[in-house]
């Protein structure tokens, strides 16, 4: 019933089976209405650590997901259990969950069938990825490294995921996806200097695992011997991932319910919400686009309807919250499809320029361990890290000590100096897969550094 | 279908109805709570076994050095609710196998969901084939310390009642009386409650003989009341209730119904706070608020995999290096500091008869008397040690920390419960409180940073209480304290007795690439730091 596509035994199913599959388990409801989600593929994985691969991962696996609605009740189950029993068991689990739930208020009907434009984030290049190839991508980084007398770590993940979504109603959506990510921190042998670089994309072809370990590589070698200047307001060009690191937490704050609610940035001083208004700098607009080339993303959502490009942001003025099925419903709105995954305007300087434009300031690689403060600014603090340099009369001029700010990614928009080219990034923390980022790097002024950190 | 498939689909699908009949059947489900799913019968299952050992000879038929196998079905269950209405019920099972081979001292590690005969064939022969595309010209192998042998039997957590026999309505009914308590207070305009299970049945078996079968029980019951003014709104997380190693007595002792009016004046009074002035405070930090500041500042830097480099890229390195120049010598705080990793304890998240290497775990010290003494470690890590294991007459074996998240994750090295141990004064919260003449007293964690080599860190709380004169004053708002680490500790003057000793702890401990998330507990008591620097988190932007 799965097809395995390579020797070593990845496997996802494919649109036939994916709908083979569904229609077992929907043939199994005794519900009022279901759904039933797959995800089904391939990941792999491998991680170096002192110039050498230290652990590796490729693992299979299918999940089927069903969601049952008993009158106005509903309940939801999973498994990884494709046999009958497991199928049937899945099914009276989430039936059975549902029955002894109380009646939801907020319940939406399953969707009727959609019509989807075809996903387009698959890619051999990243599904052929075994692990000789992957060993090969790692030793690039790891070999210059060695030459020069540093030590890499790192990691490589690659995904290979096929999703279907089907309804009792006769919906039926079916999409595959690849991703991949590469992320290299090295090191001076005595700790002394950091540097990082990590790219990712949906196809490992457009990744430069060369160039990538070189600016590592340079950044380290540069980051050594950092001084410590004093902690305040300073202006700052920040690379394309520290933007992404920041602006992911604006998105993220734009739930519509919670808006309306008098919880959120997002909240009006006495009721409403802040679609329409201007909340940060005109040059400033954020879309998702799932039919992007530089941000494919999923044609449909979890529910099954269709995603389409969003613009959360434009020209500075929010124009779109995030709105789920039930909320847009008593709000009378339509619903918001957003695929995830961001794009931000950006301009055509180089970083280059951006540094050159700045008489005094600090040059940022990334951000970390960012976490919430004051939801109702979106503050974060978090560190810079892995390459933290100070610029002056537009030169970089020495490495300094990382430090910890408290900002919000709302001032941050609002203080913007100038914008480079936009380019796709790899935004979290982990250097797990995850949604595109694609963002400029920036030249802002007045960011908040609050405390100077020893850590390298 | 091979026979063993076949069997062991009988076999699970049988203990998988017999769940549900159990969850369905309200007090008839109480008798079989004893006998049911937590019986030693359904630990060991000689299905599982064949599997184990069919996929061990595979790999040492393929070229394997060592091996070891993981079979796990790991059942979780999740109820979400906001003031009258269940905003998620769902049941979610996941079962499969990993394979860990070393050839030639390189790893390999591949996973699959497909349970049979051939599949955990072709998952060790995989695991082979990828440890050999790991090997490289020149590398540093892999060795791992001896362990003993045959390690045999069966370990269950210190569960009373398996919360998956309770029934779904019980839990429902009991999160939506909380949130009604709560919303008894006109002010507490959003309620969010929630409990999460977790029943993890794992049989592991490595190419020295052992052959060991755990079953993991985690429970967590919360809840959230968000008060709003014109303007403001501030939050109470009943982070005073930990997540725990234990079954569903857990939710019944966190008496939510009861609580939930105080979480819910809490938060109204959070509106009405009095913002913090910034500068240097003593503070007296609550038990449910200091385990996240141990777990950060001192459980992560003395993590031995992270001191020596491997988690640069995503967790970071630490400052507790080189081991060198820090073990038994880096003075990390005050003599009243004493710091403990043990995943002994009953209840605790990380408790288990044995980790992920097959090593019985063991108590060790980390800190004592203020004084660097021991990293924690895995059977890959122990003799990187060995000098210094020599040199204080210590033997060399791994301290048992080695854990994957699921069957489809490699394990590695992951913390322990590390614990402060009580001071030796019989001293409790208002003690501290009543020895101290202008401080800050914070109960329960809230916002947390840290730094990748665990130095800068900068903490928030859920509730913050002037304190001048030895008493409480009034409450504070938007106040975080930035700290680095060994100052912290240092300044470290007065410590709660045995008394006063709570386990906090979290599920989401991340670290590794891919990201896994650890379970892991803090035993703590109550503690005086001396004049730290306390910022204002208040802005308008």
């Amino acid at each position: 019933m799965r097809r395995a596509t390579q020797e070593q035994g990845a496997t996802s199913l494919s649109r036939a089976e994916a709908e083979a599959l569904a229609r077992r388990v929907l043939g199994k409801s005794t519900a009022t209405e279901a759904r039933v989600s797959l995800s089904s593929g391939a990941r792999g994985n491998t991680r170096f650590a002192e110039n050498q691969i230290s652990t590796a991962g490729d693992n299979t696996n299918t999940s089927v997901v069903v969601r049952s609605v008993v009158g106005k009740k509903v309940g939801q189950a999973a498994t990884n259990r494709l046999d009958d029993a497991g199928l049937k068991a899945v099914v009276e689990m989430s039936e059975r969950l549902a029955r002894l739930s109380p009646d939801d208020p907020e319940l939406v009907p399953e969707l009727e069938p959609q019509r989807y434009q075809e996903g387009k984030g698959w890619s051999e290049s990243t599904a052929r990825l075994d692990p000789a190839l992957r060993a090969a991508a790692v030793s690039s980084i790891t070999g210059p490294a060695r030459a020069t007398g540093l030590v890499s770590t790192g990691y490589l993940e690659t995904r290979a995921t096929t999703f279907a979504v089907a309804n009792s109603k006769g919906l039926f959506a079916y999409d595959k996806d690849t991703d991949v990510v590469l992320t290299t921190t090295v090191r001076t042998p005595d700790g002394a200097g950091s540097g990082w670089a990590g790219g990712a994309s949906n196809a490992f072809s457009a990744l430069d695992p060369v160039g990538l370990g070189a600016r590592a590589v340079d950044k380290a070698r540069k980051s050594v011997g950092a001084m410590a200047i004093e902690p305040g307001r300073y202006t700052v060009v920040l690379e394309p991932t520290a933007v992404g690191n920041l602006l992911q937490l604006l998105t993220g704050a734009m739930n519509a319910r919670n808006a309306d609610e008098g919880r959120s940035f997002f909240s009006k001083p006495g009721g409403g919400n802040k679609l329409g208004d201007k909340v940060v700098d005109g040059r400033v607009t954020i879309v998702s686009d799932p039919f992007d080339p530089e941000s494919f993303g999923t044609p449909f959502t979890g529910e099954g309807l269709p995603t389409r490009p969003v613009t959360w942001i434009e020209n500075g003025v929010v124009r779109n919250l995030n709105y789920d099925r039930y909320w847009a419903g008593r709000q009378g709105r339509e619903p918001t499809g957003s695929a995830g995954g961001l794009k931000m305007s950006g301009g055509n300087d180089t970083i280059e320029h951006l540094i050159a434009a700045c008489e005094r300031g600090v040059l940022v690689t990334r951000f970390w361990y960012i976490r919430g403060v004051d939801p109702r600014s979106i503050l974060y603090t978090g560190l810079t890290r892995d390459g933290t340099f100070l610029i002056e009369k537009g030169k970089i001029v020495r490495p300094v000590k990382n430090f910890r700010f408290n900002e919000s990614p709302v001032v941050m928009l609002n203080n913007i100096l100038g914008m480079g080219t936009p380019v796709r990034v790899s935004a979290s923390e982990s250097g797990n897969a995850g949604a595109p980022v694609v963002v400029p790097p920036l030249l802002v002024r007045d960011f908040n550094f609050t405390s100077l950190s020893d850590a390298v | 279908m091979s026979t063993s498939r076949r069997e062991f689909l009988k076999r699970t699908s049988t203990a998988a109805a017999a769940g549900m009949v159990l969850a369905a059947t309200g007090d008839a489900g109480a008798s079989e709570r004893t006998a049911g799913l937590l019986s030693p019968a359904s630990q060991g299952d000689p299905a599982f076994a064949e599997l184990l050992m069919r996929a061990l000879d595979a790999a040492k038929s393929a070229g394997a050095d060592y091996a070891d196998a993981r079979v796990s079905l790991n059942r979780t269950q999740t109820i979400n609710t906001r003031e009258r209405r269940v905003g998620g019920l769902s049941d979610n099972e996941t079962l499969g196998i990993g394979v860990r081979v070393l050839v030639q001292g390189s790893w390999g590690f591949a996973a699959t969901s497909e349970l049979t005969a051939d599949g955990v064939v072709r998952v060790a022969r995989q695991a082979v084939s990828q440890a050999k595309a790991n090997r490289t010209a020149g590398r540093k192998p892999v060795t791992l310390a001896p362990a003993p042998g045959n390690q045999r039997g069966t370990w269950r957590s210190d569960a009373k009642v398996d919360p998956f026999t309770v029934p779904v309505e019980e839990k429902v009914a009991l999160l939506l009386s909380a949130n009604e308590a709560a919303m008894k207070n006109p002010q507490a305009r959003f309620v969010n409650s929630s409990m999460f299970f977790l029943k993890e049945e794992k049989s592991y078996a490595n190419s020295e003989g052992a052959l060991v079968t755990q079953t993991i029980f985690r429970t967590q019951p919360s809840m959230t009341v968000t008060a709003v003014a014109s303007g403001d709104f501030q939050s109470r997380q009943s982070n005073d209730i930990a997540p725990m190693g234990r079954g569903y007595e857990h939710v019944t002792e966190a008496r939510l119904v009861e609580n939930a009016p105080r979480w819910a004046e809490e938060a109204v009074a959070k509106l009405g706070a009095k913002p913090v002035e910034a500068g240097r405070y003593d503070l007296i930090l609550h038990p449910s608020h200091l385990w996240l500041t141990i777990h950060e500042s001192v459980a992560h830097p003395t993590e031995l995999d992270r001191a020596m480099g491997y988690e640069a890229n995503y967790a970071g390195t630490s400052f507790v290096f080189p081991p060198e120049r820090v073990l038994g010598t880096l003075k990390f705080g005050s003599p009243l500091m004493n710091i403990r990793g043990d995943r002994s304890q009953p209840g605790s998240l990380a408790a288990c008869g044995w980790d992920d290497d097959g090593v019985q775990p063991e108590a060790f010290d980390i800190v004592k008397n203020g004084i660097f003494v021991d990293y924690q470690t895995t059977r890959e890590q122990a003799l990187w040690l060995d000098w210094y294991y020599k040199k204080s007459g210590k033997p060399t074996r791994s301290h048992g920390c080695s854990y994957a998240q699921s069957w489809a994750d490699v394990q590695f090295q992951r913390m322990p419960n590390v614990s402060l141990l009580p001071g030796e004064r019989d001293l409790v919260w208002e003690d501290l409180i009543s020895a101290t003449d202008r401080g800050i007293a914070i109960v329960g964690d809230g916002s947390f940073s840290i730094d990748q080599q665990r130095y800068n860190a900068q903490f928030g709380g859920q509730l913050y209480y002037e304190i001048r004169g030895g008493k409480v004053v009034g409450m504070l708002k938007d106040v975080a304290y930035q700290m680095r680490t060994p100052e912290f500790w240092g300044a470290l003057d007065l410590v709660g007795g045995p008394r006063s000793y709570f386990l906090g702890g979290a599920f989401g401990d991340a670290k590794g690439q891919p990201s896994q998330s650890n379970a892991v507990s803090h035993g703590c008591v109550p503690t005086r730091h001396r004049q730290i620097n306390v910022i204002n988190t208040g802005r308008s932007a």
